[in-house]
Formats: structure tokens, C-alpha cells, sequence
């Protein structure tokens, strides 16, 4: 039969053990953004546990239907956060999908997008070079002010305005990011720590003031930064599309990069690229060589807001009087159980008036490529997202990953809302900096 | 499936709100109970009007149908036992009115109970039936077993927070049963609709009652070595005449399994914990929650703690709303029980649900509503194994009959459904059920409307092979077939 496929083969497959933690208790059915849409069973948490668990059973043979509804998921793991029994979501679903991944003709996608993913994951990403190379149009826009702005006038489903109403906006009081990231910057003051930095792929791209604010704050705060060379993409886009392989040679480089530099942390500043680094000890387990400095490396990767908030702030801000909001990173509160550091670090701010999202810790539809590969469905998550932020009326939206940044920039231009969006870390540099100037 | 009843149902809902394709199904096979069936086609009606005439097409084509909420029922009320329509309210979920002043509001039966709740706390009201499972399961369904919840030993069950519904019955007329406002002449219909488990027809509308929120309330949690002392200290609290919003007894077994993944802060060396939600007024309050807190310590409790915020009552009560899921801890299922005893025999029935997890070497931990003596027994199996299925069946039957043979009953709040219609007879005399068939003749005359549910077949209480096959069905589902249906 066309499409069928018999039942999971190798290790890495959803562990029984896992799947039989779910009791079908159905709590977490409310939490999933796709069911909340869907209203359709194959499309929560339960649903897709349970089809897992019937190919691991031996009840149904690996198919379309688990290949579509398993990728029609955002990733998101707040089901993770809901489930009494601990359900390991996030695991169950990259091994899900990567035995999906075994059988090509199962793709839920057109030829055209499997195509361009086969070259972005397999030829693109694992090249700094060539990724920085093809982000360059990306960043020439981003990097003058304004210039994004032009765009407006195309019409609202252009493809290209979208693309580029996704790119960050630069504040400017920030100066243009220099050419390369300096490979140590010392600690301000008494130092307290020695820390490397996570640059990335998007992050290094396109978020390079990010970085550039990180690197200040950490400063300021008594850490010696460092940013050593030989590092790159994390593998979280592939992971989570099943892409194992070329995960792991990006996690090793990563290992020995950051290997041989004394660090107390591995600092990183995207949600997305943490939640997956702190699990280098799982993707690298049966690899001999690998399996120990995996876990070694996995236990010291901090979120940046997750550091700063055990490392006591330095004094030393200014007043900042702005109204802030903080939408929830899913792979920071879902993925790594960070949600009050990132709050209380912007509440240390004097004069920023901070308010609560409506629902904060729900998926803002950015997910990795999933406003490209679901971008109707990506589409209505997006929309109801930015009803909650306008609502609070803040000036800036805060977050800590760059998939949400540029999906919520995306999400306010099409609404031609003057909102910006600035991650955490650059809130605390602007109140650092004004104090300064 | 007939194509002729496919064709049906589309024109009824529209073409992509039917599906019948077998992948599709396999997900609709299972609820929040044990049981497992998958039906032919599963439908998603969007008003009363496509469910009446979903409903008729039905009944035309004698085809069983079934309405499904949330699919966190524990009785296997939603499952299509012989295949049939499956009625999904997924796609009915407005919250139609709310009307603040007269604290009413009109729902649509798929809204999720705790929606209705957040929708109205910012006017200081909520919907008092709390069941564990309140950020999943549907109104209609909290309507159709007449659900129950944490704060219902102060506040009474879904029936008396409902005051109408619309429903269509099998013969597929849109009809309002009750009222909006309190009180109704005539036979008091929604009284016997409520609970009917979705034999007698489908809620499409639901009118609820709206309660202001208490101005303070303050949770207690008391720590004890023996279940002994803590059913003692919950006797002497209700004899004392303080009626507490709430009043939860958890055993060891779910404390561990519940600290697990939840870290809720129970201790899981403690025989027992009790947790008591104390509202009203705040200087009542204080004494209240002090009152019960010198209870519990004259009867042994070795700790007395008072939830100091917000924060720390909500993650008692999410622990305590965690205990069955939590099951999956120790094992992939868990067959929950929910019999009712008087609550001076709570020792006694516990020490006998032990003995029986002896007898069958299986696993049972307990979470009870201790004010209302409504337990909640856990059997811990694992559906891949037969034998292990088959003794939690019979272990449950043997709780059940614990607990009518001490003057209680078989089912709280969970609903009969297929698990435990078999023992109906343990409770009810034949002219007992043979009157309940009679009243269900009335409404659903052909037997079609979520069919065999609630009442005995010809099996034994507690006797193995579970769901029936579609040759069991009763004869052309004859009407009124007595109590054999
Ligand atoms: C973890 C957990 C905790 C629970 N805690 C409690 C508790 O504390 N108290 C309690 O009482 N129950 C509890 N339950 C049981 C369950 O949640 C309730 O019975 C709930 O009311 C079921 O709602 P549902 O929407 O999931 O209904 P479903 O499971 O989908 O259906 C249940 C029954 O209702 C019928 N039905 C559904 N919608 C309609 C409708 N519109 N019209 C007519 N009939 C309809 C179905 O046919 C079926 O017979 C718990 C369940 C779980 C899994
Ligand atoms: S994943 Fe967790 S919350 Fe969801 S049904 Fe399974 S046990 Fe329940
Ligand atoms: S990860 Fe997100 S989208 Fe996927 S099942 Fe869980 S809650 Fe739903």
C-alpha cells in the first residue's frame, strides 16, 4: 500500500516508557494551541501521544495521519508544563517525527518546501558561512533604520513584506553592531564569574544587538565574557524537524568549541537554543566519545535571564519610564520552567510600569519554520497573540527568543502598530545605558 | 457505514465537518475511562439546529449515536460502543450571554467549565462546580453525569448550578427544559435530564447559575501518620458543625505520585493528608480554618499548615486536581472508582479496599472527597496485559460492593456509563430499573440515543469482557426493552 510503512526501527524511536506515563486524563487538551483552534482530536496532545503509542504497540503502522498530525504540531511543550504525570512531550515528538523522517515519501509537505528544507538543513545551516552569506539581504535591511518601513506599502499578504516585516527593528540610540564579536570582553568591576557566549545561526544574523546588549550586561554584572571561536548553530531546527544526524555534528562542534574554555556558564540568549542545548546530553547518548561532555556541557547552559536573575543585578540603572509587557518564550517557560526570572529582572527596572500579558505562556505561532510550513494556522495563533499584546497598550513587548521576536514584529506591523519588541536583555542595557549617558 | 447516512450528515453540518476516515476514528475510540471503541463518523455540528438534524438522519437511517464533550468522562459515557455517529461539541463553545445582574449566563455545551469562570471572575463571579478535570471537560458534559467537584460539600454539584437547557431529543425537536430563573412549574424535566449520561437526548444551550466570589478564603492542609486519624479528624470537623468549602483526603500513594512531577509540596512520608478550603467573610475565616486546624491536631495530625498566598493555595489545589493523571507514574492505566460510603465508615471500607488490592495484587491508591464520603479508589494495571485488566475490573466490582454493602453507593459523581452499569443490580431492585427503562422509553424510544448505556446487561457485576460488539446490541434496539436495556 502506497504511504504505509510497518513500525518505528532503531533506537531512537518513542520510548514505551514514555508513552505509557499518559493516562489519557485529557488535561492537557485545553493548554494546545492546535486543539484550541481545531477543536480536533488527532490534533492535541493526547491524540498525538496516542497514535505514537499505537505504532509503538504494533496497533497502526507509521503513516500519513501520524506524519501530518505530528508536524501539524507546534512544538510548543505547553502540554509538558499542564501534564500530572510528567509526560516527556517535547522528547516523544522529536523521536516521533524522526522516525517519520525515515520515511520520505510520508513528508506532509509539498515537493517544493521539502526541497528548500532539504538544502536549508542539510547544506545551509551547518555552513556559517554560506548562512551568513545568504542572511546578507536580511541584514542590510534590518541594519538601516527605517529601510524596513519602505516596505509598508506593499500590499499585506505580500510574501516579501511579510519576510521583511519579520526582520528586528534597530532602536536608534543603539550604534550599528561592529563587524565581529570581541572574543573576550572583561568583566566591569570585581569579577564574578567567567562565561561563554552562545552566538547561533538567526541570533548571529540578525540579532546581533542582542548579543551586543547581552555582552554589556553581563559585563556590568561581573562576568568575564567570552566568545569562543569554532562555535554555530545549536541543532534546534533540525532536531525538531527530525534531522538528527546533523544535529549532532553541530552539538559536538558546540561541545568542543566550549569544551576547552574554563566557563562557570554557557550563556544563551535564545529560548529556542537552550532548551535544546540543555538537552545535548539525550541527543549524544549513545554516541561513546560524545555521551559524558554532553552532559557535562548540557548542565552548565543558562538562559540569559535565568543567570542574571541567580547572580543578584548590580545596581546601577537609570529610570526607565516605559511601559514594558513579556510574552513567554515556549521553549523558556514550557521547555526549561523559566517564567518568573525574565518577570523579575524587568521589575528591577525603576520607573518601567511592567504589565501582564493575557495569557502569556501560550505559543505566539512562531514555532521554528512553522509560519511557513502551517502559515494559516501560524496565521490565527499570530492574530489572537497580538489581540492580547495590544490590549496591555505597553510600549515595548519583551521577550527572549528570536522565532517569537520576529513572528510578534511581524504580527504588529500587520496591524501597523508603533509597539516594539526588544528581548529582555536589552531592556536592562537600555536602563543600564541611560544611566550612563 | 451507510454512504446514504455520510451524505446525510454532510448536508446536516457541512462537508469537512464529517469525517469517517479510519485514521480519523481511531482517535475518538478512547475517553478518559478504560474502554475502547471507535465509532464510523464523527461529526461536528456548530448549532442546536445541525444537531437535531444530525439527530434525525440518525434515528431515519437507525444508526446509534453519541454526544462527546471533552472525552474526560471516567465511565466511558462517550464512547460508541457499536460504532455509529459520534456528536462532537468541539465546535460549540460560545459563551452566548452573560447577564451580571440576575448572575446567570447561557453557554453552549462544548464551553470548557473553568471558560466559564474566567469569563466572569472580572465581575466577581464564578461557576462553583469545580470538577479536577475543570480545564478540560465540558459543561455538557458536567450536565450529563451531573458532575461534581472540590467545592461541592459547601456548594452542591452541577444540578443545582444549572437552571435550563435546550436540548434535542431523539425524536429531534429543539425543546427548553427548566428555566432561566429559579423556578419552573411541572414536572421538574431538567431534574431528570441531568445525569441522564446522554441517553435522553443532547444539550445544545445551557443556562447556569453565576456565584459571587467568596471575599476571602484560605486553604489548610493537615499532615497525618494514619488514614485512621485523618477520616476521624473529618467526622469530628462536620460534627462540629463547620462546614468547609472543601475538605480532600489524599493517602500516601497519591501524595508520592502526585510530588513526582507536580511538587505541590505534600509530604510523602504521611499516612494521610487532609486539605480543607475554608470562604467567606474575612474575620470568619480566621476562626474557621483555626477551628478545624485544633480539630485535626486532638486527632493525631502531626502538621498543621495555612497556605500563606495565593500562590501556595494554588499549587495545593493543583496537586490535589493532579492525582488521577499523576497515576501514570506507576502505572500506563488506572481504573477509578467512585463509590460513596457514610463518612463514619471511612476507615473501615479503606482497610477493606487494602485487603482487595492484596487479593489482586494490584496497586490502588486512594483521593477521596472525604466531606461528602465520595471515594476515590485508583487501581494501578496496565491495559497491555489481559490479566491485569481483568483483575482491576473485578477488583473495582469488589470496591463497589464494599461499598454498598455499607448502606453507600457505586457512583458519586463519575457517571455509570459501560464501566459500571453491571452493577447497577448491586444497588437498585429490578422494579427500580424497570421504571428508569420506562422513563428513558419516554425520550429515546428507539434506543438509538447513546445506546446500553447506565443499564445492566446481562453480565455480572465486575465480570471481564467489557464493551459490548455490535451483535450484543439488543434486538433492533427494541423499545423500552426493560432493564436488560
Ligand atoms: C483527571 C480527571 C479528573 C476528574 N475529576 C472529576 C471530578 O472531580 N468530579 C467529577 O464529577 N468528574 C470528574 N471527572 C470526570 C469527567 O471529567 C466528568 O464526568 C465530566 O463531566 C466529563 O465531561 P466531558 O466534557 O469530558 O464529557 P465526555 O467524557 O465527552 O462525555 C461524558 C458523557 O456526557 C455525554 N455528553 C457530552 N456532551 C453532551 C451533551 N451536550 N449533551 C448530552 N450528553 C452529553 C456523553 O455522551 C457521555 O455520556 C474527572 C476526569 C478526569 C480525567
Ligand atoms: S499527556 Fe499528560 S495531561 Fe495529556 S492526557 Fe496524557 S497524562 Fe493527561
Ligand atoms: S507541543 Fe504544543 S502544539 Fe504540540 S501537542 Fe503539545 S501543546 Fe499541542
Amino acid at each position: 500500500m502506497p504511504g504505509v510503512s510497518p513500525g518505528y526501527s532503531g533506537p531512537e524511536r518513542p520510548a514505551l516508557a514514555d508513552l505509557d506515563l499518559c493516562t489519557r486524563c485529557g488535561l492537557c487538551e485545553q493548554a494546545c494551541p492546535t486543539y484550541r483552534l481545531l477543536g480536533f482530536e488527532p490534533d492535541s496532545p493526547r491524540g498525538r501521544i496516542f497514535l505514537m503509542k499505537q505504532v509503538a504497540l504494533g496497533e497502526a503502522e507509521i503513516n500519513q495521519h501520524l506524519a501530518d498530525h505530528l508536524y501539524r504540531c507546534l512544538g510548543c511543550r505547553a502540554c509538558e508544563t499542564v501534564c500530572p504525570a510528567g509526560v516527556p512531550f517535547g522528547r516523544l515528538l522529536e523521536y516521533g517525527r524522526f522516525q517519520v523522517e525515515q520515511h520520505r515519501d510520508l513528508a506532509p509537505h509539498s515537493k517544493g518546501w521539502m526541497i528548500f528544507r532539504q538544502l536549508a538543513f542539510r547544506l545551509v545551516l551547518p555552513r556559517r558561512w554560506l548562512f551568513r552569506a545568504l542572511m546578507w539581504p536580511s541584514r542590510a535591511i534590518a541594519s538601516v533604520p527605517g529601510f524596513a518601513a519602505a516596505f509598508d506599502t506593499l500590499p499585506r499578504g505580500n510574501r516579501l513584506r511579510r519576510l521583511v516585516d519579520m526582520l528586528p527593528r534597530r532602536d536608534k540610540h543603539v550604534e550599528p553592531s561592529a563587524s565581529a564579536m570581541p572574543p573576550v570582553t572583561p568583566a566591569i568591576g570585581r569579577r564574578r564569574a567567567v562565561v561563554g557566549l552562545l552566538l547561533g545561526c538567526v541570533m548571529d544574523s540578525l540579532f546581533r544587538h542582542t548579543h551586543e546588549a547581552t555582552v554589556r550586561v553581563l559585563a556590568r554584572n561581573g562576568c568575564d565574557v567570552r566568545v569562543p571561536t569554532g562555535q554555530w548553530c545549536c541543532g534546534a531546527l533540525n532536531v525538531h524537524a527530525g534531522e538528527r544526524a546533523i544535529a549532532k555534528d553541530l552539538a559536538r562542534a558546540n561541545i568542543d568549541a566550549f569544551g576547552r574554555a574554563p566557563l562557570d556558564a554557557i550563556i544563551v540568549n535564545s529560548a529556542g537554543c537552550g532548551a535544546v542545548m540543555k538537552e545535548y546530553g539525550e541527543l549524544l547518548k549513545d554516541d561513546s566519545e560524545y555521551a559524558q561532555p554532553a552532559l557535562a556541557f548540557a548542565a552548565r547552559v543558562k538562559d540569559v535571564t535565568e543567570f542574571l536573575a541567580e547572580t543578584s543585578l548590580v545596581s546601577g540603572f537609570a529610570k526607565l519610564p516605559i511601559a514594558v509587557t513579556y510574552q513567554d518564550a515556549c521553549h523558556l517557560v514550557h521547555g526549561q520552567g523559566i517564567s518568573h526570572q525574565p518577570r523579575a529582572l524587568l521589575q528591577a527596572i525603576p520607573g518601567l510600569r511592567y504589565i501582564e500579558l493575557r495569557n502569556a505562556s501560550q505559543c505566539c505561532g512562531a514555532a521554528g519554520v512553522y509560519s511557513l510550513t502551517h502559515p494559516h494556522l501560524a496565521q490565527a495563533i499570530l492574530d489572537e497573540k497580538i489581540e492580547a499584546v495590544l490590549e496591555t497598550s505597553a510600549d515595548v513587548v519583551a521577550t527572549a527568543n528570536p522565532g517569537c521576536s520576529m513572528q510578534l514584529q511581524a504580527g504588529l506591523a500587520q496591524r501597523g502598530s508603533r509597539m516594539r519588541v526588544r528581548h529582555v536583555v536589552e531592556i536592562l542595557d537600555e536602563a543600564y545605558a541611560a544611566r550612563s549617558r | 457505514m451507510q454512504e446514504a447516512l455520510i451524505q446525510r450528515l454532510r448536508s446536516a453540518v457541512g462537508h469537512e465537518h464529517v469525517t469517517a476516515r479510519p485514521d480519523d476514528l481511531r482517535n475518538y475510540a478512547y475517553d478518559g475511562s478504560i474502554d475502547r471503541a471507535a465509532p464510523e463518523a464523527v461529526v461536528f455540528p456548530a448549532d442546536a439546529a445541525q444537531v437535531a438534524a444530525v439527530v434525525r438522519a440518525c434515528e431515519e437511517l437507525r444508526c446509534p449515536y453519541v454526544a462527546r464533550g471533552a472525552g474526560t468522562g471516567l465511565s466511558g459515557g462517550a464512547i460508541a460502543e457499536f460504532g455509529g455517529v459520534l456528536i462532537s461539541t468541539a465546535r460549540m463553545r460560545r459563551i452566548l450571554d452573560i447577564d451580571a445582574a440576575n448572575r446567570t449566563a447561557l453557554v453552549e455545551p462544548g464551553v470548557v467549565n473553568a471558560h466559564i469562570s474566567a469569563a466572569v471572575a472580572t465581575l466577581g463571579l464564578r461557576f462553583v462546580p469545580d470538577p479536577s478535570s475543570q480545564s478540560a471537560c465540558t459543561i455538557g458534559g458536567n450536565v450529563a453525569e451531573n458532575a461534581g467537584g472540590l467545592h461541592c460539600l459547601a456548594y452542591g454539584v452541577t444540578s443545582n448550578h444549572v437552571l435550563g437547557c435546550e436540548i434535542v431529543t431523539p425524536q429531534g425537536e429543539i425543546v427548553w427544559l427548566g428555566g432561566r430563573e429559579n423556578e419552573t412549574a411541572g414536572y421538574d424535566l431538567l431534574g431528570v435530564f441531568i445525569g441522564s449520561e446522554g441517553t435522553l437526548g443532547i444539550a445544545t444551550k445551557i443556562a447556569v447559575k453565576l456565584t459571587p466570589q467568596p471575599e476571602t478564603t484560605r486553604t489548610l492542609l493537615a499532615v497525618f501518620d494514619s488514614v485512621d486519624d485523618a477520616s476521624k479528624a473529618v467526622s469530628d470537623i462536620i460534627a462540629a458543625g463547620i462546614i468547609p468549602a472543601a475538605l480532600e483526603m489524599m493517602d500516601r500513594l497519591s501524595t508520592q505520585a502526585i510530588e513526582a512531577y507536580v511538587h505541590a509540596g505534600f509530604p510523602t512520608d504521611a499516612g494521610a493528608i487532609l486539605i480543607a478550603d475554608v470562604d467567606g467573610l474575612q474575620e470568619s475565616v480566621g476562626e474557621t480554618a483555626a477551628a478545624i486546624g485544633d480539630v485535626c491536631r486532638r486527632d493525631g495530625a502531626r502538621e498543621v499548615r495555612l497556605a500563606k498566598d495565593e500562590a501556595e493555595r494554588e499549587r495545593i489545589w493543583r496537586g490535589r486536581k493532579s492525582a488521577f493523571g499523576a497515576m501514570g507514574r506507576f502505572s500506563p492505566s488506572y481504573y477509578v472508582q467512585d463509590g460513596v460510603i457514610p463518612r463514619t465508615k471511612l476507615p473501615e471500607v479503606l482497610a477493606e479496599v487494602e485487603a482487595i488490592g492484596r487479593r489482586y495484587g494490584l496497586l490502588i491508591a486512594n483521593v477521596f472527597h472525604a466531606g461528602d464520603g465520595n471515594i476515590h479508589p485508583l487501581i494501578a494495571f496496565d491495559e497491555k496485559v489481559p490479566a491485569q485488566v481483568d483483575a482491576a475490573i473485578a477488583a473495582g466490582a469488589d470496591i463497589l460492593r464494599a461499598c454498598v454493602a455499607r448502606g453507600g453507593s457505586i457512583s458519586g459523581e463519575h457517571g455509570i456509563g459501560i464501566e459500571k452499569r453491571d452493577c447497577m443490580n448491586v444497588q437498585y431492585a429490578p422494579s427500580d430499573l424497570a421504571l428508569m427503562a420506562k422513563l428513558k422509553a419516554v425520550f429515546n424510544p428507539g434506543g438509538l440515543c447513546n445506546p446500553a448505556k447506565m443499564f445492566p446487561t446481562s453480565r455480572r457485576c465486575g465480570e471481564s469482557a467489557r464493551t459490548l460488539q455490535r451483535a450484543d446490541l439488543p434486538e433492533g434496539i427494541a423499545p423500552a426493552a426493560g432493564p436488560a436495556f
